[in-house]
Protein backbone atom coordinates (compact mmCIF):
# COMPACT_ATOMS: atom_id res chain seq x y z
CA UNK A 1 0.00 0.00 0.00
CA UNK A 2 1.25 3.41 -0.89
CA UNK A 3 -0.48 5.64 1.95
CA UNK A 4 1.91 9.01 2.22
CA UNK A 5 2.64 9.89 5.80
CA UNK A 6 3.12 13.12 4.37
CA UNK A 7 -0.59 13.69 3.46
CA UNK A 8 -1.40 12.59 7.38
CA UNK A 9 1.29 14.96 8.95
CA UNK A 10 -0.02 17.65 6.26
CA UNK A 11 -3.12 17.59 9.26
CA UNK A 12 -1.27 18.73 11.52
CA UNK A 13 0.02 22.02 13.40
CA UNK A 14 3.56 22.23 13.69
CA UNK A 15 5.54 25.54 14.91
CA UNK A 16 9.10 24.11 13.61
CA UNK A 17 12.10 24.68 16.03
CA UNK A 18 15.32 25.74 14.17
CA UNK A 19 17.26 23.15 15.99
CA UNK A 20 16.55 19.42 15.87
CA UNK A 21 15.33 18.15 19.04
CA UNK A 22 16.43 14.55 17.64
CA UNK A 23 19.96 13.41 16.98
CA UNK A 24 21.87 10.40 15.70
CA UNK A 25 24.70 10.28 18.07
CA UNK A 26 26.45 8.20 15.91
CA UNK A 27 25.59 8.24 12.39
CA UNK A 28 28.44 5.59 11.29
CA UNK A 29 26.96 3.22 13.22
CA UNK A 30 23.46 2.97 12.06
CA UNK A 31 25.13 2.37 8.85
CA UNK A 32 28.19 -0.44 9.81
CA UNK A 33 26.38 -1.88 12.95
CA UNK A 34 22.43 -1.39 12.82
CA UNK A 35 20.90 -4.57 10.80
CA UNK A 36 17.56 -4.18 11.78
CA UNK A 37 17.67 -0.35 11.66
CA UNK A 38 13.57 0.04 13.57
CA UNK A 39 13.90 3.62 13.40
CA UNK A 40 12.85 2.87 9.67
CA UNK A 41 9.75 1.55 10.59
CA UNK A 42 8.45 1.92 13.75
CA UNK A 43 8.54 5.65 13.51
CA UNK A 44 4.51 6.97 12.88
CA UNK A 45 5.76 10.09 11.61
CA UNK A 46 8.38 8.73 8.91
CA UNK A 47 10.99 11.04 10.89
CA UNK A 48 13.71 8.81 9.59
CA UNK A 49 14.82 7.86 6.36
CA UNK A 50 17.45 5.87 4.39
CA UNK A 51 19.75 8.06 2.46
CA UNK A 52 22.57 6.93 0.49
CA UNK A 53 25.25 6.19 3.32
CA UNK A 54 23.33 7.62 6.34
CA UNK A 55 19.77 7.89 7.87
CA UNK A 56 18.43 11.56 7.44
CA UNK A 57 16.02 12.99 10.27
CA UNK A 58 13.03 14.94 9.55
CA UNK A 59 12.47 15.99 12.79
CA UNK A 60 9.75 18.36 11.73
CA UNK A 61 6.93 16.25 11.59
CA UNK A 62 8.13 14.34 14.60
CA UNK A 63 4.95 13.60 16.63
CA UNK A 64 6.89 13.32 20.44
CA UNK A 65 5.86 9.25 20.79
CA UNK A 66 9.49 8.31 22.16
CA UNK A 67 9.41 5.26 20.51
CA UNK A 68 12.64 5.46 18.43
CA UNK A 69 14.06 6.66 21.92
CA UNK A 70 13.74 3.30 23.19
CA UNK A 71 12.89 1.34 19.47
CA UNK A 72 17.01 2.23 19.03
CA UNK A 73 18.04 -1.38 19.59
CA UNK A 74 21.92 0.50 19.84
CA UNK A 75 20.11 3.55 22.60
CA UNK A 76 22.00 5.74 19.77
CA UNK A 77 19.07 8.55 19.24
CA UNK A 78 19.34 12.01 21.51
CA UNK A 79 15.70 12.91 22.45
CA UNK A 80 14.32 15.76 24.01
CA UNK A 81 11.35 17.36 23.89
CA UNK A 82 11.00 20.63 20.94
CA UNK A 83 11.90 23.56 22.98
CA UNK A 84 8.31 24.77 24.95
CA UNK A 85 5.74 25.60 22.77
CA UNK A 86 7.57 24.29 19.80
CA UNK A 87 6.57 20.87 17.99
CA UNK A 88 3.37 19.29 16.88
CA UNK A 89 0.19 21.09 18.51
CA UNK A 90 -3.49 19.25 18.28
CA UNK A 91 -6.36 20.84 17.64
CA UNK A 92 -8.93 18.13 18.98
CA UNK A 93 -6.44 16.02 20.26
CA UNK B 1 11.25 32.41 38.21
CA UNK B 2 13.01 32.36 41.54
CA UNK B 3 9.52 32.07 43.37
CA UNK B 4 9.44 29.39 45.87
CA UNK B 5 5.82 27.19 45.65
CA UNK B 6 4.21 24.30 47.81
CA UNK B 7 3.89 21.97 44.26
CA UNK B 8 5.34 22.27 41.54
CA UNK B 9 3.52 20.05 38.74
CA UNK B 10 4.74 18.30 35.96
CA UNK B 11 2.44 17.96 33.20
CA UNK B 12 -1.08 19.84 32.45
CA UNK B 13 -3.49 16.79 31.97
CA UNK B 14 -6.30 14.48 33.61
CA UNK B 15 -3.35 13.71 36.57
CA UNK B 16 -1.75 17.01 37.47
CA UNK B 17 -4.79 19.16 37.20
CA UNK B 18 -6.62 16.67 39.14
CA UNK B 19 -4.19 17.54 41.62
CA UNK B 20 -3.89 21.24 41.02
CA UNK B 21 -7.46 21.69 41.41
CA UNK B 22 -7.73 20.36 44.48
CA UNK B 23 -4.52 21.71 45.75
CA UNK B 24 -5.26 25.30 45.13
CA UNK B 25 -8.73 24.68 46.36
CA UNK B 26 -6.90 24.26 50.16
CA UNK B 27 -5.01 27.23 50.00
CA UNK B 28 -1.75 25.70 48.51
CA UNK B 29 0.99 27.73 46.22
CA UNK B 30 0.61 25.40 43.03
CA UNK B 31 2.46 25.62 40.35
CA UNK B 32 1.71 23.75 36.55
CA UNK B 33 4.57 23.15 33.76
CA UNK B 34 3.11 22.33 30.96
CA UNK B 35 5.09 22.14 27.49
CA UNK B 36 2.59 22.28 24.93
CA UNK B 37 1.81 25.94 23.73
CA UNK B 38 -1.66 25.39 25.68
CA UNK B 39 -2.78 22.51 28.18
CA UNK B 40 -4.27 19.50 25.53
CA UNK B 41 -1.88 20.44 23.01
CA UNK B 42 0.52 17.89 23.23
CA UNK B 43 -2.30 15.29 24.84
CA UNK B 44 -3.49 12.32 23.19
CA UNK B 45 -5.96 9.51 24.54
CA UNK B 46 -8.67 7.30 22.63
CA UNK B 47 -11.19 10.39 23.97
CA UNK B 48 -13.03 8.42 26.54
CA UNK B 49 -13.34 10.34 30.14
CA UNK B 50 -15.09 9.02 33.28
CA UNK B 51 -17.73 11.60 35.30
CA UNK B 52 -17.22 9.26 38.42
CA UNK B 53 -13.69 10.65 39.03
CA UNK B 54 -14.03 14.15 37.65
CA UNK B 55 -16.82 14.84 40.20
CA UNK B 56 -14.79 13.46 42.70
CA UNK B 57 -12.75 16.30 41.67
CA UNK B 58 -14.73 19.11 40.34
CA UNK B 59 -18.62 17.75 41.94
CA UNK B 60 -20.11 20.97 39.77
CA UNK B 61 -18.54 19.83 36.75
CA UNK B 62 -21.32 19.40 35.08
CA UNK B 63 -22.42 22.98 35.41
CA UNK B 64 -19.04 24.72 34.06
CA UNK B 65 -19.49 23.95 30.33
CA UNK B 66 -17.66 20.81 30.21
CA UNK B 67 -16.61 20.38 26.50
CA UNK B 68 -18.25 16.65 26.08
CA UNK B 69 -18.35 15.73 22.71
CA UNK B 70 -21.12 12.35 23.62
CA UNK B 71 -22.65 10.85 26.32
CA UNK B 72 -21.19 6.81 25.52
CA UNK B 73 -24.80 4.38 25.62
CA UNK B 74 -23.52 1.54 24.17
CA UNK B 75 -20.36 -0.27 24.01
CA UNK B 76 -19.44 -2.25 21.05
CA UNK B 77 -16.73 -4.89 20.49
CA UNK B 78 -15.02 -6.11 17.42
CA UNK B 79 -13.39 -9.35 16.75
CA UNK B 80 -11.91 -9.89 13.45
CA UNK B 81 -10.54 -11.37 10.32
CA UNK B 82 -9.46 -9.59 7.51
CA UNK B 83 -13.05 -9.63 4.99
CA UNK B 84 -15.59 -9.75 8.41
CA UNK B 85 -15.87 -10.53 11.98
CA UNK B 86 -18.32 -10.41 14.86
CA UNK B 87 -20.04 -7.30 16.79
CA UNK B 88 -21.21 -7.84 20.44
CA UNK B 89 -22.75 -4.80 21.67
CA UNK B 90 -24.61 -3.54 24.83
CA UNK B 91 -26.47 -0.90 25.05
CA UNK B 92 -28.72 0.72 28.04
CA UNK B 93 -31.38 3.16 29.33
CA UNK B 94 -29.47 4.03 32.50
CA UNK B 95 -26.37 5.75 29.94
CA UNK B 96 -28.42 8.33 28.49
CA UNK B 97 -30.54 9.11 32.18
CA UNK B 98 -29.25 8.65 35.16
CA UNK B 99 -25.70 7.47 34.53
CA UNK B 100 -25.66 9.11 31.57
CA UNK B 101 -21.90 10.87 32.56
CA UNK B 102 -20.74 7.40 33.02
CA UNK B 103 -18.53 7.41 30.10
CA UNK B 104 -18.00 10.28 27.77
CA UNK B 105 -16.06 11.18 24.86
CA UNK B 106 -14.20 14.51 24.68
CA UNK B 107 -11.26 16.17 22.35
CA UNK B 108 -8.13 16.56 24.86
CA UNK B 109 -6.97 20.07 23.08
CA UNK B 110 -10.48 21.35 24.32
CA UNK B 111 -11.16 18.94 27.53
CA UNK B 112 -7.56 20.23 28.83
CA UNK B 113 -7.88 23.47 28.50
CA UNK B 114 -11.16 23.39 30.02
CA UNK B 115 -9.70 21.68 33.15
CA UNK B 116 -7.16 23.86 33.78
CA UNK B 117 -9.51 26.93 33.61
CA UNK B 118 -10.83 25.37 36.93
CA UNK B 119 -7.56 25.15 38.05
CA UNK B 120 -6.65 28.49 37.39
CA UNK B 121 -9.66 29.64 38.69
CA UNK B 122 -9.37 27.93 42.14
CA UNK B 123 -5.96 29.78 42.51
CA UNK B 124 -3.04 27.49 40.65
CA UNK B 125 -0.73 29.03 38.55
CA UNK B 126 -0.75 27.29 34.74
CA UNK B 127 2.78 28.26 32.85
CA UNK B 128 2.51 26.66 29.06
CA UNK B 129 5.39 26.60 26.83
CA UNK B 130 7.53 25.56 29.23
CA UNK B 131 9.84 22.22 29.26
CA UNK B 132 11.14 20.72 32.40
CA UNK B 133 14.14 19.07 32.32
CA UNK B 134 15.59 18.56 34.94
CA UNK B 135 14.87 18.19 38.90
CA UNK B 136 16.62 20.32 41.58
CA UNK B 137 17.86 18.21 44.45
CA UNK B 138 19.64 19.47 47.84
CA UNK B 139 22.82 18.01 48.92
CA UNK B 140 20.55 14.69 50.86
CA UNK B 141 19.59 14.04 46.89
CA UNK B 142 15.59 15.41 48.18
CA UNK B 143 14.12 17.02 45.46
CA UNK B 144 13.37 20.38 45.80
CA UNK B 145 11.91 21.81 42.90
CA UNK B 146 12.67 21.71 38.99
CA UNK B 147 14.86 22.81 36.18
CA UNK B 148 12.71 24.64 32.80
CA UNK B 149 13.96 25.51 29.44
CA UNK B 150 13.35 29.13 30.17
CA UNK B 151 15.93 31.18 31.17
CA UNK B 152 16.22 32.13 35.43
CA UNK B 153 13.71 28.90 34.91
CA UNK B 154 14.86 26.75 38.27
CA UNK B 155 10.90 26.98 40.12
CA UNK B 156 11.61 25.43 43.99
CA UNK B 157 9.10 23.42 45.29
CA UNK B 158 8.46 21.43 48.77
CA UNK B 159 6.79 18.70 46.56
CA UNK B 160 7.37 17.83 43.01
CA UNK B 161 4.39 16.09 41.14
CA UNK B 162 5.28 14.26 38.34
CA UNK B 163 2.39 14.20 35.61
CA UNK B 164 4.63 13.79 32.64
CA UNK B 165 2.85 11.09 31.15
CA UNK B 166 4.24 8.09 30.02
CA UNK B 167 6.84 9.51 27.49
CA UNK B 168 9.06 11.24 29.92
CA UNK B 169 12.70 11.90 28.43
CA UNK B 170 12.83 13.32 32.41
CA UNK B 171 12.69 9.94 33.58
CA UNK B 172 15.06 8.49 32.04
CA UNK B 173 17.54 11.75 32.45
CA UNK B 174 16.70 12.16 36.44
CA UNK B 175 15.83 8.18 36.69
CA UNK B 176 12.60 8.59 38.95
CA UNK B 177 11.39 5.66 37.34
CA UNK B 178 12.64 3.22 34.34
CA UNK B 179 12.83 3.83 30.61
CA UNK B 180 10.01 1.47 29.50
CA UNK B 181 11.24 -1.52 27.67
CA UNK B 182 9.65 -1.68 23.99
CA UNK B 183 7.45 -4.70 25.56
CA UNK B 184 5.97 -2.76 28.16
CA UNK B 185 4.40 0.13 25.60
CA UNK B 186 2.16 -0.19 22.32
CA UNK B 187 2.49 2.55 20.15
CA UNK B 188 -0.42 3.93 18.40
CA UNK B 189 -1.97 6.14 16.22
CA UNK B 190 -4.95 8.06 16.43
CA UNK B 191 -6.92 9.62 13.38
CA UNK B 192 -10.02 12.31 13.79
CA UNK B 193 -12.38 11.88 10.81
CA UNK B 194 -15.07 14.07 10.52
CA UNK B 195 -18.40 14.18 9.86
CA UNK B 196 -22.08 15.77 10.57
CA UNK B 197 -23.45 15.05 13.36
CA UNK B 198 -26.65 13.44 11.72
CA UNK B 199 -24.29 11.15 9.56
CA UNK B 200 -22.71 10.05 12.98
CA UNK B 201 -26.43 9.58 14.31
CA UNK B 202 -27.68 7.67 11.51
CA UNK B 203 -24.29 5.57 11.31
CA UNK B 204 -24.27 4.75 14.87
CA UNK B 205 -28.24 4.51 15.24
CA UNK B 206 -28.12 7.10 18.10
CA UNK B 207 -29.62 9.87 19.51
CA UNK B 208 -28.05 13.46 19.39
CA UNK B 209 -25.58 13.53 21.77
CA UNK B 210 -25.44 10.04 22.22
CA UNK B 211 -22.35 7.86 21.62
CA UNK B 212 -20.93 4.53 20.93
CA UNK B 213 -17.47 2.92 21.75
CA UNK B 214 -16.40 -0.06 19.51
CA UNK B 215 -12.92 -2.23 21.00
CA UNK B 216 -11.59 -3.99 18.32
CA UNK B 217 -9.32 -7.36 18.50
CA UNK B 218 -8.29 -9.56 15.71
CA UNK B 219 -6.64 -9.40 12.33
CA UNK B 220 -6.57 -5.76 12.06
CA UNK B 221 -3.13 -5.61 14.09
CA UNK B 222 -1.55 -8.20 11.39
CA UNK B 223 -1.04 -11.07 13.72
CA UNK B 224 0.99 -8.23 16.50
CA UNK B 225 -0.37 -7.88 19.59
CA UNK B 226 -2.50 -4.89 19.38
CA UNK B 227 -6.13 -3.03 19.66
CA UNK B 228 -8.25 -0.71 17.73
CA UNK B 229 -10.92 1.24 18.52
CA UNK B 230 -13.53 4.06 16.89
CA UNK B 231 -15.03 6.18 18.90
CA UNK B 232 -18.18 8.76 18.14
CA UNK B 233 -17.37 12.26 19.15
CA UNK B 234 -19.98 15.36 18.24
CA UNK B 235 -18.99 15.97 14.07
CA UNK B 236 -16.47 13.57 14.04
CA UNK B 237 -15.08 9.86 14.93
CA UNK B 238 -11.90 9.06 16.38
CA UNK B 239 -9.64 6.14 14.91
CA UNK B 240 -7.05 4.55 16.42
CA UNK B 241 -4.95 1.95 16.04
CA UNK B 242 -1.69 0.51 17.60
CA UNK B 243 0.64 -2.66 18.94
CA UNK B 244 3.33 -3.76 21.14
CA UNK B 245 6.46 -1.57 20.11
CA UNK B 246 8.68 -4.88 20.31
CA UNK B 247 6.14 -6.79 17.95
CA UNK B 248 5.96 -3.64 15.40
CA UNK B 249 9.78 -3.57 15.53
CA UNK B 250 9.89 -7.14 15.33
CA UNK B 251 7.69 -7.16 12.41
CA UNK B 252 8.50 -4.02 10.72
CA UNK B 253 4.82 -3.00 10.13
CA UNK B 254 4.07 0.98 9.49
CA UNK B 255 1.47 2.22 11.47
CA UNK B 256 0.28 4.55 9.26
CA UNK B 257 -0.04 1.90 6.12
CA UNK B 258 -1.77 -0.37 9.25
CA UNK B 259 -4.21 2.74 9.72
CA UNK B 260 -5.43 3.01 6.34
CA UNK B 261 -5.61 -1.44 6.31
CA UNK B 262 -8.12 -0.77 8.85
CA UNK B 263 -10.00 2.00 7.52
CA UNK B 264 -10.63 -0.31 4.43
CA UNK B 265 -12.22 -2.42 6.21
CA UNK B 266 -15.56 -3.94 5.20
CA UNK B 267 -17.04 -3.35 9.03
CA UNK B 268 -15.05 0.14 9.07
CA UNK B 269 -15.23 1.73 5.58
CA UNK B 270 -18.78 2.79 5.66
CA UNK B 271 -19.06 4.06 9.04
CA UNK B 272 -16.14 7.06 7.51
CA UNK B 273 -17.29 7.10 3.86
CA UNK B 274 -17.25 10.60 3.13
CA UNK B 275 -15.66 12.00 5.73
CA UNK B 276 -12.42 13.98 5.94
CA UNK B 277 -9.77 13.45 8.38
CA UNK B 278 -8.54 16.59 10.13
CA UNK B 279 -5.68 15.28 12.76
CA UNK B 280 -2.98 12.51 12.80
CA UNK B 281 -1.39 11.76 16.28
CA UNK B 282 0.68 9.17 17.82
CA UNK B 283 0.87 8.33 21.37
CA UNK B 284 2.37 5.22 23.57
CA UNK B 285 0.09 3.49 25.97
CA UNK B 286 1.37 2.00 29.52
CA UNK B 287 1.07 -2.19 28.72
CA UNK B 288 3.85 -3.74 31.37
CA UNK B 289 0.68 -3.67 33.62
CA UNK B 290 0.72 -4.04 37.86
CA UNK B 291 4.47 -5.19 37.52
CA UNK B 292 5.95 -1.96 35.31
CA UNK B 293 4.63 0.32 38.01
CA UNK B 294 7.65 2.42 39.59
CA UNK B 295 8.42 3.56 42.81
CA UNK B 296 5.50 6.34 43.04
CA UNK B 297 6.57 8.47 45.73
CA UNK B 298 10.17 9.43 47.22
CA UNK B 299 11.94 12.38 49.07
CA UNK B 300 10.00 15.44 47.99
CA UNK B 301 8.41 13.78 44.70
CA UNK B 302 5.18 11.89 43.50
CA UNK B 303 4.61 10.05 40.68
CA UNK B 304 0.56 10.12 38.84
CA UNK B 305 -1.03 8.63 35.79
CA UNK B 306 0.65 7.42 32.56
CA UNK B 307 3.82 8.41 34.21
CA UNK B 308 3.39 6.27 36.68
CA UNK B 309 2.27 3.31 34.23
CA UNK B 310 -1.37 3.37 36.10
CA UNK B 311 -3.50 2.10 32.72
CA UNK B 312 -5.97 -0.75 32.45
CA UNK B 313 -4.91 -2.16 29.12
CA UNK B 314 -8.17 -4.36 29.42
CA UNK B 315 -10.58 -1.96 30.47
CA UNK B 316 -8.85 1.16 28.07
CA UNK B 317 -9.30 3.34 31.28
CA UNK B 318 -6.31 5.64 31.74
CA UNK B 319 -8.26 9.07 32.35
CA UNK B 320 -9.79 7.79 35.52
CA UNK B 321 -6.71 6.54 36.96
CA UNK B 322 -4.88 9.50 35.99
CA UNK B 323 -7.77 12.03 38.04
CA UNK B 324 -7.48 9.67 40.76
CA UNK B 325 -4.33 9.35 41.13
CA UNK B 326 -3.73 12.96 40.77
CA UNK B 327 -6.35 12.98 43.72
CA UNK B 328 -4.86 11.16 46.05
CA UNK B 329 -1.66 12.82 45.24
CA UNK B 330 -3.27 16.11 46.62
CA UNK B 331 -4.54 14.74 49.46
CA UNK B 332 -0.90 13.09 50.38
CA UNK B 333 0.68 16.59 49.84
CA UNK B 334 -1.52 18.32 51.79
CA UNK B 335 -1.12 15.77 54.86
CA UNK B 336 2.51 16.37 54.34
CA UNK B 337 2.72 20.08 54.53
CA UNK B 338 0.63 19.93 57.75
CA UNK B 339 2.91 17.41 59.34
CA UNK B 340 5.61 19.62 57.50
CA UNK B 341 7.41 16.42 56.37
CA UNK B 342 8.05 15.84 52.24
CA UNK B 343 10.42 12.96 53.18
CA UNK B 344 9.35 9.68 51.07
CA UNK B 345 7.82 8.13 54.74
CA UNK B 346 5.55 11.82 55.09
CA UNK B 347 4.51 10.81 51.63
CA UNK B 348 4.05 7.08 51.82
CA UNK B 349 0.27 8.05 52.59
CA UNK B 350 -0.31 8.36 48.76
CA UNK B 351 0.35 4.34 48.08
CA UNK B 352 -1.83 3.47 50.82
CA UNK B 353 -4.14 5.59 48.91
CA UNK B 354 -3.91 3.56 45.78
CA UNK B 355 -3.90 0.34 47.58
CA UNK B 356 -7.05 0.38 48.88
CA UNK B 357 -8.37 1.95 45.88
CA UNK B 358 -9.77 0.17 42.52
CA UNK B 359 -6.42 1.18 41.21
CA UNK B 360 -3.83 -0.78 42.22
CA UNK B 361 -7.02 -3.54 42.70
CA UNK B 362 -7.49 -3.96 38.84
CA UNK B 363 -4.05 -3.49 38.15
CA UNK B 364 -3.21 -6.62 40.16
CA UNK B 365 -6.20 -8.48 39.00
CA UNK B 366 -5.22 -8.32 35.65
CA UNK B 367 -1.66 -8.16 35.57
CA UNK B 368 -1.04 -11.44 33.87
CA UNK B 369 -3.58 -10.11 30.51
CA UNK B 370 -0.92 -8.33 28.75
CA UNK B 371 1.57 -11.62 28.96
CA UNK B 372 -1.41 -13.20 28.01
CA UNK B 373 -2.00 -11.37 24.53
CA UNK B 374 1.87 -11.66 23.99
CA UNK B 375 2.21 -14.75 24.17
CA UNK B 376 -1.09 -16.23 21.88
CA UNK B 377 -0.71 -14.58 18.63
CA UNK B 378 -3.19 -16.71 17.39
CA UNK B 379 -5.90 -14.26 18.70
CA UNK B 380 -4.50 -12.11 16.27
CA UNK B 381 -4.11 -14.55 13.47
CA UNK B 382 -5.81 -18.29 13.01
CA UNK B 383 -8.66 -17.59 15.40
CA UNK B 384 -9.69 -14.54 14.07
CA UNK B 385 -9.74 -16.47 10.99
CA UNK B 386 -11.22 -19.57 12.26
CA UNK B 387 -13.87 -18.18 13.60
CA UNK B 388 -14.74 -15.94 10.26
CA UNK B 389 -14.53 -18.88 8.42
CA UNK B 390 -17.15 -20.71 10.59
CA UNK B 391 -19.68 -18.12 10.82
CA UNK B 392 -19.30 -17.34 6.98
CA UNK B 393 -19.49 -21.06 6.40
CA UNK B 394 -23.02 -21.70 8.69
CA UNK B 395 -24.15 -18.65 7.26
CA UNK B 396 -23.86 -18.98 3.23
CA UNK B 397 -27.05 -20.98 1.92
CA UNK B 398 -25.93 -23.27 -0.50
CA UNK B 399 -27.76 -26.49 -0.56
CA UNK B 400 -25.09 -27.74 1.91
CA UNK B 401 -26.35 -29.93 4.90
CA UNK B 402 -25.61 -28.36 8.03
CA UNK B 403 -24.16 -31.15 9.69
CA UNK B 404 -20.99 -31.27 6.71
CA UNK B 405 -20.37 -27.70 6.88
CA UNK B 406 -19.93 -28.19 10.59
CA UNK B 407 -17.58 -31.35 9.51
CA UNK B 408 -15.56 -28.80 7.24
CA UNK B 409 -15.51 -26.24 9.88
CA UNK B 410 -14.22 -28.84 12.81
CA UNK B 411 -11.87 -29.90 10.35
CA UNK B 412 -10.49 -26.84 9.27
CA UNK B 413 -10.20 -26.13 13.01
CA UNK B 414 -8.20 -29.34 13.14
CA UNK B 415 -5.52 -28.67 10.85
CA UNK B 416 -4.57 -25.48 12.38
CA UNK B 417 -5.11 -25.86 16.38
CA UNK B 418 -5.06 -28.66 18.50
CA UNK B 419 -7.92 -29.31 21.49
CA UNK B 420 -4.54 -28.37 23.94
CA UNK B 421 -4.32 -25.53 22.39
CA UNK B 422 -7.04 -24.30 22.45
CA UNK B 423 -8.06 -25.29 26.25
CA UNK B 424 -4.51 -23.22 27.00
CA UNK B 425 -5.82 -19.81 24.95
CA UNK B 426 -8.85 -20.38 26.83
CA UNK B 427 -7.14 -21.22 30.39
CA UNK B 428 -4.65 -18.68 30.37
CA UNK B 429 -7.18 -16.22 29.05
CA UNK B 430 -9.67 -16.80 32.13
CA UNK B 431 -6.36 -16.66 34.31
CA UNK B 432 -5.09 -13.43 33.20
CA UNK B 433 -8.73 -11.74 33.36
CA UNK B 434 -10.63 -13.63 36.60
Amino acid sequence: MSTKVEDKLFLDRFRVDEESHLRIIDGALCMEKCIEQPCLYICPANVYRLEKNRISVAYEGCLECGSCRIGCPHLNIEWRFPRGGYGVSHKFG
Amino acid sequence: MGEAFDVAVVGAGPAGLSAACLLAEKGVKTIVLERGEYPGAKNVSGGVLYGHDLAQVLPDYAERNLPIERNIVESRMWYLSRDGGYSLSYRDRIFTEERKHNVFTVGRAKFDRWFSEQARGRGALVVCGTVVTDLLRDENHRVVGVRTDRSDGDVRAKVVLLADGINSPLATKTGFRPEPKTHQVALAVKEVIELTEEQIQERFNVDPGHGVTIEILGEVTQGMDGVAVIYTNRKSLSLCIGANLSALSRQKVRLYEMMESFKAHPMVAPLIQGGKSMEYMAHWLAEGGYDAIPQLCGDGFLITGDSGMLFNALHREGSNLAMTSGRFAAETIVEALAKKDFSRNGLLGYISRLRDSYIFKDLKKYRRFGQFLHTHPELFTSLPRWTSLAAREMLTVNGVPKREKQKAIWQEFRSRFSLVSLLRVLWDGWRSIK
